[in-house]
């Protein structure tokens, strides 16, 4: 059946994979097929009104409630460019469609929405007594009516909030079946929580994230690297075991104190601890060997060297300019702490896929960000993004954050087992990285080699020659 | 540090072959209680290496682990909970973690284990 799903103008990219990934948590198609979509004539695909293909009410109710960018899911009793074509519309609407919720012993409600224009208090009432040729039969309940009914219009003048102009004005009517509870975005806004840091994923988008990667109760998430917790809290919010890890001690065990910590900030919104947290490096971890297929989800937010760079195990220290064994004295052992070093976006992409590809069971997500240099005209639209043979890429969604940057949520699917080949290949790749590394700090230029990796991304097939760019300093434009 | 943590670790220094199971040196335990989740236990069964947890458990002072466990006994609720206590309950707050072929110490604290290695282990 199809409704009407009508979107927040916002997080544009985002809408349609939230609702895609939401119906294979709530349909249980078992054909994958994808979820069909279309929009009304002459409206551009960044519209907020979309139709979408549902299995039953149901479904539509639990992706709309459970959503964070669906304004509301509506049975479309409807649809017209003018208000008469309007009421012819919804005249020829099935009555035993109609009658349930038009009976005297239920209450409703009418509310008038507009997208792209404003109405006066006195043009929304006019609307609503205009469709008095609904036999309503009901009590009016403004606060806690049994059935929510919609007029919503769009207007045809010019601008529209940015978009195209849509050439034809549109008028729907339906009945809502569900919405988005945005209360909690202002329930887990960073501003009131205890523990921070420089790259805390917006609560928003960490919900977002945990749509993406199918969170549901039961479900074990591990984020490598977990910083305060901010995307693990998206994840516990919905049911999901979280685990985490992080190269930086400080954050994870310490934090600002007993009560700014990691587990403060799951305490702050009684959500369940973590069930593990550790300092680990990502480009070393320290998985048995064997384990496999233990995680149904990993979300992260890699550092990708804009905010914050990444570092990996290794030392960064030059003994007389070359790179000797470099020897702990036993006695110093205990308290030591160990060097890290610049670790580069490629490299950094290339452990988490392999990592992914061992320790998701297959169905499982990844979930993560990608940064995408916007300057690159040639870049744009045509990104290359990471592949992998045990993954499925089924969605991308850009989030522009300034001129120069965007970053790209990507949700890959484990399709295929991780193989002794694949693992082999992996290690070879690890082990160039190294080698590439210990030239890197001879040579002297780690820093540009970690933050320009220009001739690493350059795809092959791709003449044109990335390295030619400026040189970008990190934390300079954003 | 819950035993399901431990269950997945291993010392991954260059040159050690076998890291697993890490030895637990405990200075601190404590238990917390965790809401049962059969399906999360159902689940995640088949991942952990049995010898090791029901080893781990019992050097933290909880014996009641049978020494071998297979899939059918996830029938008994007797067995879900006493699996659940070991895996999820039971927390090394304070301690090392030593690799089973060098002795090296992996500290514990405040819960959180330290796997970073050295310079000259990686």
């Amino acid at each position: 059946m199809w409704y009407l799903c009508v979107f927040f103008h916002r997080l544009l990219d985002y809408r349609r994979p939230e609702v895609e990934a939401l119906a294979e948590l709530f349909q249980h198609n078992s054909s994958n097929e994808p979820l069909e979509w279309r929009v009304p004539e002459n409206h551009h695909p960044d519209s907020p009104f979309h139709f979408v293909n549902l299995s039953s009410d149901d479904v539509a109710r639990d992706i709309a409630n459970r959503s964070l960018l669906v304004k509301g899911m509506y049975e479309l009793w409807g649809e017209g460019s003018t208000l008469e074509e309007l009421e012819q519309a919804i005249k020829s609407y099935p009555d035993e469609r109609k009658s349930p919720y038009l009976s005297s012993e239920s209450t409703f409600r009418i509310t008038v929405d507009s997208f792209g224009k404003v109405m006066s208090f006195e043009e929304q009432n006019n609307r609503i007594q205009q469709l008095a040729y609904i036999p309503f039969e009901g009590r009016v309940n403004l606060k806690h009516p049994d059935h929510k009914f919609w007029l919503m219009e769009t207007d045809d003048h010019g601008g529209n909030n940015g978009l195209p102009p849509v050439v034809q004005k549109r008028i729907f009517f339906g009945r809502e079946i569900g919405g988005s509870d945005r209360t909690l975005i202002p329930t887990y806004q960073l501003k009131s929580r205890k523990y921070l840091g420089p790259t805390a994923m917006d609560a928003e988008m960490a919900f977002l994230m945990a749509n993406q990667a199918l969170v549901k109760p039961g479900k074990l998430v591990y984020d490598p690297f977990v910083g305060t917790g901010s995307i693990l809290i998206g994840a516990a919010h919905f049911g999901a075991m979280t685990m985490g890890a992080d190269i930086d001690i400080r954050v994870v065990r310490d934090g600002r104190g007993p009560d700014r910590n990691v587990w403060s900030n799951f305490k702050q919104y009684g959500l369940p601890m973590p069930v593990g947290l550790l300092r680990a490096d990502n480009n070393l971890p320290p998985w048995r060997p064997g384990l496999k297929e233990v995680f149904d989800a990993i979300i992260c937010d890699p550092p990708y060297g804009v905010r914050a760079g990444g570092r990996k195990s290794g030392g960064r220290k030059l003994l007389k300019g070359v790179v000797g064994p470099y020897t702990v004295p036993d006695d110093k052992r205990t308290d030591h702490i160990p060097s890290t070093a610049p670790y580069s976006l490629v490299e950094c992409v290339h452990d988490l896929l392999d990592l992914a590809a061992r320790m998701l069971v297959i169905g499982g997500r990844l979930v993560y960000f990608f940064p995408v240099l916007r300057e690159d005209e040639a870049n744009v639209g045509n990104t290359v993004f990471p592949e992998h043979p045990c993954f499925e890429l089924i969605s991308s969604s850009e989030q522009i954050l300034s001129s120069r940057y965007s970053r790209v949520l990507l949700t890959m699917v484990k399709r295929r087992p991780y193989t002794e080949e694949i693992a082999e290949a992996a290690r070879v790749k690890h082990t160039e990285f190294r080698e590439n590394h210990v030239k890197w700090l001879e040579d002297g230029n780690i820093h540009s080699s970690v933050f320009t990796p220009a001739d690493q991304l350059t795809v092959s097939g791709d003449t044109k020659p990335l390295r030619d760019l400026k040189p970008k300093y990190r934390g300079k434009y954003v | 540090m819950r035993l399901l943590t431990h269950n997945m670790l291993s010392s991954n220094i260059k040159a050690v072959a076998n890291g697993f199971p890490l030895r637990i040196d405990a200075e601190k335990v404590i238990h917390k209680e965790v809401d049962l989740n059969p399906d999360f236990l159902r689940n995640i069964f088949s991942r952990i290496e049995w010898r090791a947890l029901a080893d781990a458990a019992r050097s933290l002072g909880y014996a009641e682990l049978p020494e071998e466990a297979e899939e059918s006994m996830l029938e008994s609720e007797e067995f879900l909970g006493k699996f659940h206590h070991a895996l999820l309950e039971i927390h090394l707050e304070e301690g090392a973690l030593v690799c089973p072929e060098t002795g090296r110490k992996f500290s514990v604290s405040k819960g959180i284990p330290n796997m970073l290695l050295h310079e000259d282990e990686v």
